[in-house]
């Protein structure tokens, strides 16, 4: 397989393939790090290198779950901030808003990390980032020439995901 | 509220794509077949029917997780009920039930009546040793690795060697949680 310029572990983001697209990007994650997938529909603006920016976005997420689960006034555990969880273990957080974008975020018992950044309007996303889930599995999981935890090179599920994301509302 | 996981796999296996259990069953037994002319150590087939399992349940495990909408699996318990009753079903068409649970609730052994792997399999006097269908046991510990749960999964009891069911152990070594994989000077 051939790798076109950048790493290994980052691709190098594609064109914008349509405008007027109702994502900005996505990103996805396994439970390595590893930034299996980066596509861009709408970023105008780039100020770190992909590599940083891969990093920069798990680690944001890897703390703000953190986070999230021991701030649950639900949930009688003690543990202290920092702690490793177990796929499931307390809350699960799912979007954050600003007045610029929403962030949707999804994560599989396997470690599996969905991040789609969107418009700020955009309703719950959790039922597309389940379906997108699904694509993955379908296309690339699937497919025997795929070596888990490689960037995904699959041109099938690229069309098929900006296909399905164009139409999100 | 829903509940955390569903309780058994029949309406998955409605749903999924079916292929003619003949077709699996022959298939098996040629990859078997051919692993033995190759490699003629029984040990040996083994170990490779087994990586080939822990290859197959590394990416199984998400087509699992992905069909069944489980979002959970922290407790050992509730994961050998799901694998019995969802994952054996899901995939392979029949359940299997969980017993033998061990005091700490670590160890515990999956119950197959029925398994469409062995169908129309007799194992001759030169393939003494071989656990016929151990891709299965590769199965279950690829996919519970993928979850953060080390384990160790090996044959207790065989049909093919005169036991009257297939009784796979699983046995939970410890579950490894996510830790930040970036060094912090990066």
């Amino acid at each position: 397989m051939q790798f076109f310029g950048g790493s290994e572990i980052s691709p190098s983001p594609p064109l914008p393939t349509a405008s007027g697209n109702n994502a900005h990007m996505m990103y996805i994650f396994n439970r390595n790090g590893v930034c299996l997938l980066y596509r861009e529909w709408n970023r105008p603006l780039r100020t770190l290198d992909s590599n940083q920016d891969h990093k920069l976005m798990f680690g944001l997420l890897f703390s703000l779950k953190s986070l999230t689960a021991k701030m649950d006034p639900s949930s009688a555990e003690k543990g202290n901030l920092g702690v490793p969880q177990l796929p499931g273990q307390g809350c699960s957080f799912h979007s954050f808003r600003t007045n610029t974008y929403k962030l949707s975020f999804m994560e599989s018992p396997s470690g599996i990390k969905i991040i789609l950044v969107t418009h700020p309007k955009a309703s719950d996303l959790r039922e597309s980032l389940k379906y997108i889930y699904n694509l993955y599995v379908e296309y690339v999981v699937k497919n025997p020439l795929y070596t888990p935890g490689t960037p995904i090179r699959s041109e099938l599920f690229n069309t098929t995901l900006d296909q399905y994301v164009r139409g999100l509302g | 509220m829903a509940p955390a996981f569903p309780r058994s796999g029949d309406a998955i296996f409605a749903n999924v794509e079916r292929v003619n259990a003949e077709l699996l069953t022959l298939t098996y037994g040629a990859i078997v077949r051919q692993l033995l002319t190759d490699l003629e150590e029984v040990e040996e087939v083994n170990k490779q029917l087994d990586q080939m399992g822990y290859n197959i349940g590394i990416r199984l495990i998400d087509e699992f997780l992905a069909k069944s909408n489980i979002t959970r699996c922290v407790d050992f318990r509730e994961t050998a009920e799901v694998i019995a009753k969802v994952g054996f079903k899901m995939f392979l068409g029949v359940t299997a039930s969980v017993t033998s649970w061990d005091t700490e609730g670590t160890c515990c052994s999956l119950l197959l009546e029925d398994n469409p792997l062995v169908d129309f399999v007799e194992l001759p006097d030169t393939c003494q040793g071989l656990y016929y269908c151990n891709i299965l046991s590769g199965v279950v510990r690829g996919a519970l690795e993928m979850v953060s749960m080390k384990t160790e999964v090996t044959w207790v009891k065989d049909m093919l060697r005169g036991d009257d069911a297939f009784e796979l152990q699983v046995k939970l070594l410890k579950q490894v949680p996510e830790e930040y994989p970036y060094k912090d000077d990066e």
